[in-house]
C-alpha cells in the first residue's frame, strides 16, 4: 500500500554550492506509476534533484518525500525502495555480468540464494541471459547500461531515478535504453528521469516538468507543452524565391490579427502562428489556387519541443527579468 | 515481485554494526575477485619497484658502501627490505585510485543510495587493500629469496618486520582513501605518482641517508618509509650501517609511531571527505 498518493513530493527545495544556487525552490509531484521528465539545459539542476531525492546530497531547504519517507529524516527507509541509475555507468567491468548482480543483491541485503535468484530473473528479462558469464568491458554502450538499468531494480524499486540514462550512447543504444525503461513503465515503475534530449521527454514521459536555474518553469504532457507556446503554425514553402512576398502577404491575411510572419529566404519557407489552422490553410489553398501560384509545400505543424523549450525558456528569463527590474 | 518488506529493517546499534561487517565482506570479495580475475595487476603493481631494486642490486649497488666493509658489500641485504618498504609506500597509489575510480564511475553514488552500510565503502577497500599488501609481500619475499636474501632474525622479529610493514601500509590507506576522494578525476589520481615517488626513493631504502647532502639525508632520515625499512633491516638482523641521525638509533619506535601519526592525522580526514560527499 503506498504510504501517500505521489511516488516523489519535493517542495521548495534549495541547494547552493558556495555561491553557485543550483536549486532555488524547486517542486514536484509525481504520481505513482507515472514517468515523469525533468527536462532542461546542462545545468539547470536536474542532476542536483535526483541526488537529493536518492538521498545523495543533503537539502538546504524545502521538503521532499520519496515513496512516503522524508530523504533527509528516513534515508534509510528510502534507499530501501529507490533504484538509481547515474549518469555514469557504475557497474564492475572486470567481475562477471551475473556476479555484478548478485553483488549488489548481496549489498541490498538480499540473502545469497535470492541474490543469485533475482540475478538471473534480470539477467533473462534485459536480455543479457547470453552475456551473463562475461564481464562488462567487452559489452556495448547499450548493453552495458541495461546491466547497469538491472542492478538499480533487484528490490523492484517504488520509484526508479534515471539521470540522463542515453548521454554518450550511440544511436542504437539509446533505442535499447529506450525500450527497456518502455518496457519497465508498463509493469507499472515509477520513473523520473532527467534529459537534456528533448526527443527523449518526448518520447518516454507522461508529464515533464521544465527546469531552469534551479527552478520550475513549467510542468504539463509533452503534448500540452508544445500547445502551450502557443497555436499551430502555417508553413508554406515557395516553389520560387520571387513568390516570397507574395506568399508572406497570403499567410498574414490568413493567420489575422495583424500577425507578422517568419520568413526564410534560405529554406524559402513562410510561417506563421495561426489560431484555427485548419480554416487558415483552406482558405490559403483557395487562394493560391485563385491566383495560379505554384507551392512546393503546405503545412500545418506543432511546435517541435526544441522550440516550445527554447520560447519557454525565453519567457521564464524576461519574467525574472522584469521583476528584477 | 518484492523482495523487501519492513519486517527486514532493523534499525538497532546491533544490527548496524553487523552488517557494517557483512556489506564490508561484500565489498572485500568483490575486490578479490579482482586480483583474482586479474593477476596480471600484481605484475603492474610490483613491475616498477622491482626493476628498481634489481637495478640498484646490480648497477649501483656494487658501488654503494653502506656497512663500512667496502662497495657493494652487504649490499642485497641492505635493498631488499627497502624494496619490501617502498612497496608499502606506493601502496598508497593502489588505494587512491580505485577510490578515484568509483568516484569518477559513479560507483560510490550507487552504493550510497543503497541500504549497505554507506562506511563499508571505504571499510571494505582497507581490507582488500590490506590482503592485497600481504600477497605483494608474499610475492617480493619470493623474489628476494630468490636472489639470495634471508632473514637473520628469530621467526618472530621477521613476522614483527611484515607485521610493521603492514603497519605502514595500513597508515597509507588512509592517505590513499583521503587523496582518492580529494583528487577530481583517475587522471588526477594518477598524477599522484608525482607525489609517491619521492616518498618512497628520499628515504633510505636504497642509500644510506648519511651519504646523501646534509639537508637531503635529514629529511630521507625522517622519512617514515625509512624509519620502517631500518626497523625491519634490524629485525631481520641485516648488517649495521652506519647512521648519521638521532632518529636511525630508534628506527622500530619510530616504525611503530610514524604509521601511528599519518593514521591520527588522515583517517578523521578521510572520513570528513566522505562525509562531505553528500555536502
Amino acid at each position: 500500500m503506498p504510504r501517500s498518493d505521489y511516488a516523489v513530493r519535493a517542495a521548495g527545495l534549495q541547494k547552493r554550492y558556495g555561491r553557485t544556487t543550483a536549486l532555488d525552490g524547486l517542486d514536484l509531484a509525481v504520481p505513482y506509476g507515472m514517468v515523469y521528465g525533468l527536462l532542461g539545459p546542462n545545468g539547470a539542476g536536474k542532476t542536483t534533484a535526483v541526488r537529493i531525492l536518492s538521498t545523495l546530497l543533503r537539502l538546504d531547504g524545502g521538503r521532499a518525500e520519496v515513496a512516503g519517507y522524508d530523504v533527509t529524516r528516513q534515508p534509510r527507509l528510502v534507499r530501501r525502495r529507490i533504484g538509481l541509475v547515474g549518469q555514469q555507468t557504475a557497474v564492475d567491468d572486470v567481475i562477471t555480468a551475473r556476479d555484478n548482480l548478485i553483488l549488489f543483491g548481496r549489498l541490498f541485503h538480499v540473502d545469497r540464494v535470492t541474490a543469485r535468484r533475482r540475478a538471473d530473473e534480470l539477467l533473462e528479462q534485459f536480455g543479457l541471459a547470453e552475456v551473463a558469464n562475461k564481464p562488462p568491458k567487452a559489452f556495448s554502450g547499450g548493453m552495458r547500461r541495461r546491466l547497469d538499468l538491472a542492478a538499480s531494480l533487484i528490490l523492484a524499486p517504488e520509484v526508479l531515478f534515471l539521470d540522463e540514462p542515453t548521454t554518450g550512447l550511440d544511436p542504437a543504444g539509446r533505442r535499447e535504453v529506450w525500450q527497456t525503461i518502455a518496457d519497465l513503465t508498463d509493469r507499472g515503475t515509477t520513473v523520473l528521469l532527467t534529459t537534456h534530449y528533448l526527443d527523449e521527454a518526448d518520447r518516454l514521459c507522461d508529464r515533464i516538468a521544465v527546469v531552469d536555474h534551479g527552478r520550475n518553469l513549467v510542468e504539463d504532457t509533452p503534448d500540452g507543452l508544445k500547445r502551450r507556446i502557443g497555436n499551430e503554425r502555417l508553413e508554406i514553402v515557395a516553389a520560387e524565391p520571387n513568390d516570397l512576398p507574395a506568399l508572406a502577404a497570403l499567410a498574414a491575411k490568413a493567420a489575422g490579427d495583424g500577425r507578422e510572419p517568419t520568413v526564410d529566404e534560405l529554406t524559402l519557407s513562410v510561417s506563421i502562428a495561426v489560431t484555427d489552422g485548419v480554416r487558415a490553410l483552406t482558405e490559403v489553398a483557395a487562394e493560391l489556387r485563385a491566383q495560379s501560384l505554384a507551392v512546393a509545400d503546405l503545412g500545418l505543424r506543432r511546435p517541435t519541443l526544441d522550440e516550445a523549450f527554447l520560447h519557454l525558456t525565453a519567457t521564464a528569463n524576461d519574467a525574472t527579468e522584469r521583476t528584477a527590474a | 515481485m518484492t523482495v523487501i518488506d519492513d519486517s527486514m529493517l532493523d534499525d538497532s546499534p546491533a544490527s548496524r554494526a553487523k552488517w557494517a561487517i557483512a556489506d564490508s565482506w561484500t565489498v572485500v570479495w568483490q575486490e578479490i575477485k579482482h586480483l583474482i580475475r586479474q593477476p596480471s595487476t600484481f605484475a603492474w603493481q610490483l613491475g616498477f619497484p622491482i626493476v628498481v631494486v634489481l637495478m640498484f642490486v646490480y648497477v649501483f649497488g656494487s658501488a654503494m658502501d653502506v656497512s663500512g666493509r667496502g662497495p657493494g658489500e652487504d649490499y642485497l641485504d641492505y635493498a631488499m627490505p627497502g624494496l619490501f618498504a617502498m612497496t608499502m609506500a606506493f601502496g598508497f597509489m593502489n588505494t587512491a585510485f580505485p577510490v578515484a575510480l568509483a568516484k569518477e564511475k559513479g560507483f560510490i553514488d550507487r552504493f550510497l543510495s543503497m541500504p549497505m552500510s554507506p562506511s563499508a565503502v571505504v571499510t571494505g577497500r582497507g581490507t582488500a587493500d590490506i590482503i592485497h599488501a600481504t600477497v605483494d609481500l608474499l610475492i617480493l619475499i619470493g623474489i628476494a629469496l630468490v636472489l639470495g636474501w634471508r632473514s637473520g632474525g628469530s621467526l618472530a622479529a621477521t613476522v614483527g618486520a611484515f607485521g610493521l610493514l603492514l603497519w605502514l601500509r595500513l597508515a597509507l590507506i588512509f592517505v590513499g582513501i583521503y587523496l582518492g576522494l580529494l583528487v577530481k578525476n583517475t587522471e588526477m589520481a594518477g598524477n599522484l605518482f608525482a607525489l609517491a615517488f619521492p616518498f618512497g626513493m628520499i628515504s633510505s631504502v636504497f642509500a644510506p641517508p648519511h651519504l646523501m647532502p646534509g639537508w637531503l639525508g635529514a629529511i630521507a632520515a625522517w622519512n617514515p618509509v625509512s624509519a620502517t625499512a631500518g626497523a625491519i633491516r634490524e629485525l631481520f638482523e641485516s648488517p649495521p650501517v652506519q647512521s648519521g641521525y638521532w632518529i636511525e638509533e630508534h628506527t622500530v619506535t619510530a616504525a611503530i609511531l610514524w604509521p601511528l601519526v599519518i593514521s591520527v592525522v588522515f583517517l578523521p580526514l578521510a572520513v570528513r571527505r566522505f562525509q562531505a560527499l553528500r555536502k
